[in-house]
């Protein structure tokens, strides 16, 4: 062979180890059928069988928010911005809710779907992806009885003074919110999946961790019962809280949230989710072999 | 032709234990490693058909996985040309609480189906697999032979322009696998790029015409299916080396032989041979004594040792005097009375028909590989798990 050998056209390279910024992303969306069926196997694997159904979607967030209501409302007497009770841990619940299923179904990937992983090969990133759908689908099913609950408060409102809810125009930024909250969630939860696949222990850690974290989010307590200029500010740097106090304000006319904090909190989100793909993408690649 | 496959100095490294026990906060210990590929190079053309023998552990199956993308080299590249569909293992992905159909999608997708791919095909792989009735039943319900029919469907539908198939005729009953063969056999001459991994050598034989043998992660033949079949069954049966070069053996080492083979009903040897088919087991000798009088005996084991049958020609009646120092002696089973299975053949040499003055033995000497056949003349194939040997028999009612 010589310098005249006839250069062949290659679609593929497989090397020992990829580029950090190789993501398969046009493979990803060759990919979008399964996407989308794997988000409905999911969905409908979830609820065969059980008698309920597609109504425990419904059911967690009505029985944790009356849990909510009744020990930090009523017992322990945390201030709801003055606003209804239900509206107003259902608001931060479902958003927390969707958020927090992002990071677990994310950490979980590789572990989780390892005997497939390991027997045939797609764009692993279709797995979480998937994971999102099926969230996404769940949280629009709950964030409907909260907006049904908001009707029933707004028509309350006109007869009864003291109940106060202001929805306005900022209600149309909910998508931006809902993917910002994604993509903190898939970022964070990607880096765990890409971790635990060599440690073990973190992923003992992931659900307690996350549990934490909701304490810190402002799920239970609005930002304004904060005292104290730096220590809102403290609180503030949790990405979560510009996320679900925007959404307060867009839906229920009460939040604190400046336009820096949610500035901040959407660059973090979005640098979470780059260096989530990123160090999943690379740990991928050699994770069957250790799991 | 264009080349779509090609691969150059593959390597890939294992580490051994220590990774389970591994956590954050113990260091990971000087793992040992295990090259499971060393320096792997070939080609492969657009719609060949290549078939890759080895042993377990030889490193098939981890070239099919970096092949399909499932890990990756430790060194070394691949560059190739189109979609790669790997069958490694049927069914993955099959979800048992969903029906056939909504199976059927998934796995299809899996495979990198669309929808739409799906939908064409979607007659096309219910009616190879033979599951219409229960397309609405949950796979769970389904039995292991119809999960198997369904999966192996689907996936031999698919468009690849290499296909990685890798022991998938391994299930199934014998008419299914028969199908299956039919199947590969038509993707085969289709003009796709097939990658056969198998240590059936008889599909490989079936289906391919180049082969390419591995051992202990290198590569150690690539040429056509006869020889590297010829090479495999060499290999397997003498680590590779040939009875001539073979140091196991006992006796004085006054005569020795220099090689074993089988042979079917026309005098060829091969490398397999079908239940209940007639063959002889040949020997070829060495004598540095003039006019040697011999007494032989095979040995047929199964293939973790245990005896099946001796053959011996003083228990035969027949007699070896006065032979020419080198020659051959030819042992006929009119009726291989053995099921489908892996054997082995170890023969020993006598000076006397006693059994005593060992001239030469070996154990091990050849691998006798038997074929699923119809011994009985029933149209039934008779199974190894009723029985390591056939014996001819009627039954009738008094």
């Amino acid at each position: 062979m010589n310098s005249a050998t006839i250069a062949e056209p290659w679609d593929k390279e497989i090397v020992p180890r990829r580029g950090w910024w190789d993501v398969p992303v046009r493979e990803l969306w060759r990919y979008r059928d399964l996407v989308l069926l794997l988000a409905l196997r999911d969905l409908s694997a979830q609820y065969k069988q059980t008698v309920a159904g597609p109504l425990w979607f419904v059911l967690q967030p009505l029985i944790a928010t009356a849990m909510f209501s009744l020990l930090f409302g009523r017992m322990a007497g945390l201030s709801t911005d003055g606003t209804p009770h239900f509206l107003f841990y259902m608001a931060g619940m479902t958003v927390w809710n969707f958020f927090a299923e992002c990071v677990n179904k994310s950490a979980y990937t590789l572990v989780r779907s390892a005997h497939i992983f390991g027997k045939v090969y797609f764009p692993r990133l279709a797995v979480p992806l998937a994971g999102v759908a099926t969230t996404a689908a769940a949280f629009l099913i709950q964030f409907a009885i909260f907006l049904a609950g908001l009707g029933f408060y707004l028509w309350k409102a006109r007869v009864d003074p003291a109940v106060h809810v202001d929805p306005n125009w900022r209600i149309v930024l909910l998508p931006l919110l809902i993917a910002q909250a994604a993509m903190l969630g898939v970022g964070v939860g990607l880096v765990i999946s890409a971790i635990t696949t060599k440690y073990r222990d973190l992923m003992l850690g992931v659900g307690f961790a996350v549990q934490l974290w909701m304490y810190g989010s402002s799920v239970v307590f609005p930002l304004s019962a904060i005292h104290g200029d730096r220590l809102r500010h403290l609180v503030a740097c949790n990405p979560m809280v510009p996320i679900i106090e925007a959404v307060r304000f867009a839906f229920l006319g009460q939040g604190l949230v400046t336009k820096a904090q949610l500035a901040t909190s959407a660059a973090v989100s979005v640098g979470m989710l780059v260096a989530g793909v990123l160090l999943f993408n690379r740990t991928e690649q050699s994770a069957m072999d250790s799991v | 032709m264009a080349r779509v496959l090609h691969v150059e100095n593959l390597s890939k490294r294992y580490q051994l234990g220590s990774l389970d026990g591994r956590s954050f906060f113990t260091a990971p210990t000087a793992a040992k490693t295990f090259w499971a590929l060393r320096e792997i190079s070939f080609s492969v053309a657009e719609g060949e058909v290549v078939g890759f023998l080895g042993r377990n552990g030889a490193g098939k199956s981890t070239l099919l996985k970096i092949l399909s993308s499932i890990t990756s080299p430790t060194a070394g590249r691949i560059r190739l040309r189109g979609r790669v569909a790997s069958l490694l293992e049927v069914g993955t992905g099959f979800h048992p609480e969903l029906t056939g159909r909504e199976n059927i999608y998934l796995n299809g997708a899996i495979l990198g189906l669309s929808r739409r791919e799906v939908t064409a095909k979607f007659d096309e792989i219910l009616a190879f697999a033979g599951v219409e009735e229960f397309i609405e039943t949950p796979v769970k319900r389904y039995s292991s032979g119809m999960r198997v029919r369904l999966a192996f469907a689907v996936a031999a539908h698919l468009d690849a322009e290499i296909m990685v198939v890798d022991e998938v005729l391994a299930v199934g009953d014998a008419a299914f696998q028969k199908k299956c063969l039919g199947k590969m056999g038509e993707i085969a001459t289709g003009g796709r790029t097939v990658l056969f991994v198998s240590h059936d050598v008889a599909s490989v034989e079936a289906l391919c015409r180049r082969a390419i043998v591995l051992e202990r992660g290198r590569l150690c033949f690539d040429g056509t299916q006869t020889e590297g079949i010829a090479h495999y069954t060499a290999m397997r049966s003498g680590g590779g080396k040939s009875l001539r070069e073979r140091t196991d053996r006992g006796g004085s080492g006054e005569v020795r032989v220099t090689g074993l083979e089988i042979r079917d009903r026309r005098g060829q040897p091969v490398a397999e041979i079908q239940s209940g088919a007639p063959c002889d087991v040949v020997l070829h000798y060495e004598s540095s004594l003039r006019h040697p009088t011999l007494a032989a005996q095979i040995l047929v084991t199964t293939h973790v040792g245990a005896p099946v049958f001796t053959l011996a020609n003083w228990l035969t009646g027949d007699e070896f005097r006065d032979l020419p120092d080198r020659g051959t002696l030819v042992c006929r089973i009119p009726r291989l009375p053995l099921p489908e299975g892996s054997f082995r053949v170890s023969f020993q040499l006598f000076a006397d028909s006693g059994g005593r003055d060992e001239l030469d033995s070996m154990t091990h000497a050849a691998a006798l590989d038997v074929l699923g056949g119809d011994f009985f003349g029933s149209g039934k194939i008779p199974r190894i798990s009723a029985g390591v040997c056939l014996v001819d028999g009627a039954w009738t009612a008094e």
